[in-house]
């Protein structure tokens, strides 16, 4: 078993494909999978899994997902909406203390509320509600097509590129943007380019500024420059994007301190909501950069996701993720992405629930030989800066073994113990 | 007003991307930007199926005409399930609705409700209300199709001293009748309501007969010359308008004004697919049950929202407006009148409306 695939990408040739003829649909289009057999080449990790073996393991994960979609309830209803009343408790709370923020004491109560309030709302709320979490509950105020978040991309583009794209493509080089959002170097196969020599300084300013680089990203300025996406469709991108910055600008750099202004504490109200976005900002980018970055974690070629059927775009999900272990705390501090291979695999499972999933994937990966990527948040983070600063630099040639073609380069994993077989 | 909505811009500043609403949400449950609210002020027990629940809407409800109904969403383990009632209170009172309890959301509705509790609201509609002018009247109901009448009752008779009305109203035994006790009081009370109940059970299991002129002739001799208002079960009401065609004069056919409770949801097969229409579009095509809903209205022209196409996203959430789907990853069937479905995943189970 080797863990090469190391391959230059490709452009994303596959997504050309005309629809019915119609030319003007040429988006990316996520293939049917296949409903038996696999693809040609399975990813080195699970490589010792057969045909048949794989058709097991989706079936065992779709029982675990119907498991789960079976005992949705009242008490999963309950636990969405108390968080959201805590979240906004605290926002008001946090904004209200800031009025105040001339004294010391109010500065610092009011900017942590604000940056908790900001950080639930992005990460259990957010990014959940508008992965069609809790569509479930067919409540128009908690729903994926209703949501709009606090942060400067529109919910809407950001579920085109997030949900369409990264959860379809996970990892696939070309097809993926999300790894390194088409700015960073964030995996060996992508070319090295001297661009990349500013992988660190980037990256150092993108966690701070996080959602404004969501924000541009989510223009898929690529796209437009390939020709994949229309002018049109990005000048109204641009427009929506437009106005949401103008109500998230004045709302916390604008509003804020004026009504701060009786108190004395414009200035401090302004920097207080400028360190709770930043707080915010870069909490999001680490949980974020863990997802998919930290050691263990796979890239695909597109060659490997010819003939995918449901079980292998299962191991894709599971081998392109890494979760970050922790208390009940931080799992509601991350949205639950501390279940990052959970969710991946089920992106429509509401996040309360994938502590449960967790407990089965875990025995099933065991089961199958199959890599689990775990580990605590400093180290996650450490790994997802480490390979920022490593993938800076060009790839080092290494000598190769006498009679091999490619160079066998051993996984790095801090995973489970792997069981060779299945049984 | 023209405050009002100046203050709630100035708030909506502060509040973005929430609306002013849902902060005050926080302390007011029926505050909402998207979503009419009611609290459930009173809940009575009617029959031992039946049961009146009274609510207090939130800003935005139309005060409701006699005789019309509304969609009442609640919420049941954990997801909103949407049913229409007729309202039996008498217009100028906070709204009622009388729910006995068949099937899953009234059964549900009539045992669990409590005060105090949420309900979800659309403003009152219909047009099964009371004539402009006055005019001798004939109510025609069975079962709980007595509620939209009841209203019109409670409305009419206690302040018109020129009303006529008959009520004829068909139920299994004296305790499942609706209303009873107040019925027989305000036909004591004022002379322009004459009652005549028929009790399946005591008429020794025979249903008041409206095949033939027979029962309507002994209960009430001027029948042709009253504007008739039926509600009932679906065999009950189609008797009635086979009745009033075949045998009431040329002016007789259009008196009866028909009130059906039954929601108009179309009967699929199931697995076979079928016809789909795209309401908004206006287009149709017939597909077959292994057809997501997507690729038939892309396949006609539609411009139908769509994302990752395998069920995971929710970009293509459409809703649905009648009939059922199959979920092609599941195999069951769904579907409830405005349920959002995902097109990518569902096929056609018989026939099938999309709001798009």
């Amino acid at each position: 078993m080797t863990a090469t695939m190391n391959r230059p990408t490709t452009a994303p040739t596959g997504a050309r494909v005309a629809v019915d003829g119609a030319t003007t649909t040429i988006r990316p289009r996520k293939p049917i999978l296949a409903s038996s057999g696999g693809p040609t080449k399975r990813p080195a990790a699970a490589a010792h899994l057969s045909d048949a073996d794989v058709e097991r393991l989706g079936q065992e994960l779709d029982a675990v997902r119907d498991r789960i979609i079976a005992s949705r309830g009242a008490k999963d209803a309950a636990y969405i909406r108390r968080v959201i009343r805590v979240q906004r408790t605290l926002e008001i709370a946090g904004r209200a203390t800031l009025l105040l923020s001339r004294r010391k004491s109010a500065f610092v109560a009011g900017t942590a509320m604000l940056s908790v309030a900001k950080i639930l709302e992005n990460m259990e709320i957010g990014h959940n509600v508008l992965h069609g979490q809790w569509d479930w509950m067919r409540d128009p105020d908690i729903h994926s097509t209703t949501w709009e978040w606090d942060f400067v991309t529109p919910a809407a583009a950001w579920k085109h590129t997030h949900n369409d794209l990264h959860h379809t493509w996970t990892n696939v080089l070309g097809k993926d943007k999300d790894v390194g959002y088409s700015t960073l170097r964030m995996a060996e196969d992508q070319p090295w380019r001297p661009f990349n020599l500013l992988n660190p300084a980037i990256n150092a300013v993108l966690a701070p500024f996080f959602e404004w680089g969501i924000a541009i990203y989510d223009l898929e300025l690529e796209a437009v420059k390939e020709g994949e996406k229309s002018k049109e469709a990005l000048k109204k991108d641009l427009k929506a994007v437009g106005r949401k910055v103008v109500r998230q600008v004045t709302k916390d750099y604008v509003a804020t301190p004026v009504a701060a202004l009786p108190f004395g504490s414009s200035k401090q109200a302004l920097i207080g909501t400028f360190t709770a976005n930043a707080i915010r900002n870069v909490w999001a980018h680490s949980v974020i950069f863990c997802g998919h970055f930290p050691d263990g974690v796979d890239t695909f070629t597109e060659e490997e996701i010819e003939g995918e059927t449901r079980g292998d775009w299962y191991i894709r999900q599971m081998l392109g993720s890494a979760n970050i272990s922790g208390s009940k705390l931080m799992h509601l501090m991350t949205g639950n992405l501390s279940h990052q291979i959970e969710h991946h695999c089920f992106p429509d499972l509401p996040s309360n629930r994938y502590h449960e999933v967790a407990v089965e994937m875990r025995e099933i990966c065991q089961r199958y030989g199959l890599p689990y990527t775990t580990g605590p948040i400093h180290r996650q983070v450490g790994q997802a800066w480490a390979k920022v600063f490593r993938l800076a630099l060009p790839p080092r040639p290494k000598a190769l073994p006498k009679n091999a073609v490619n160079a066998p380069v051993p996984p790095r994993r801090a995973a489970l113990p792997m069981v060779a077989s299945v049984g | 007003m023209a405050q009002i909505r100046a203050l709630r811009r100035v708030a909506s500043i502060l509040t973005t991307p929430l609306a002013p609403e849902d902060v005050i949400g926080l302390f007011n449950p029926l505050s909402s930007s998207r979503q009419l609210r009611g609290v459930v002020t009173k809940v009575t027990r009617e029959t031992p199926e039946s049961t009146t629940i009274h609510f207090r809407p939130g800003r935005g409800w139309n005060p409701h005409a006699a005789g019309q109904w509304a969609r009442i969403g609640v919420e049941i383990d954990g997801v909103r399930q949407w049913r229409s009632y007729s309202l039996s209170a008498a217009v100028g009172h906070d709204p009622a609705i009388t729910v006995t309890a068949i099937g899953f959301v009234s059964t549900a509705l009539a045992r669990n409700t409590k005060v105090g509790d949420i309900l979800f609201l659309d403003t009152p509609q219909g047009d099964f209300v009371l004539p402009e002018h006055p005019r001798p009247l004939l109510m025609l109901t069975a079962g709980s199709g007595l509620t939209p009448v009841m209203s019109m009752i409670r409305t009419l008779v206690p302040r018109r001293p020129d009303a006529d009305v008959v009520l004829v109203h068909s139920a299994r035994t004296r305790e499942d009748a609706l209303f009873h006790d107040e019925l027989l009081e305000l036909a004591d009370q004022f002379p322009g309501l004459r009652v005549e109940h028929w009790y399946t059970r005591e008429q020794g299991g025979r249903r008041l007969d409206l095949s033939t002129v027979t029962d309507l002739e002994t209960l009430c001799p001027d029948w042709r010359d009253r504007a008739a208002y039926a509600c009932g079960p679906t065999d009950f009401l189609d008797a009635a308008s086979e009745l009033w065609l075949r045998d009431g004069d040329d002016e007789a056919h259009t008196n009866l004004t028909i009130e059906r409770f039954a929601p108009v949801l179309l009967e699929g097969s199931g697995g076979e697919g079928g016809l789909v229409t795209f309401e908004k579009s206006d287009k149709e095509v017939e597909v077959g049950g292994d057809v997501p809903l997507l690729e038939a209205g892309e396949n006609c022209g539609v411009v139908m929202p769509s994302g990752c196409r395998m069920g995971i996203c929710r970009s293509c959430l459409t809703p649905l407006v009648a009939g059922k789907v199959r979920d092609l990853r599941t195999g069951e069937v769904h579907g409830d009148e405005g349920e959002l479905i995902q097109t990518c995943v569902n096929a056609a189970a018989g026939p099938v409306h999309l709001d798009i």
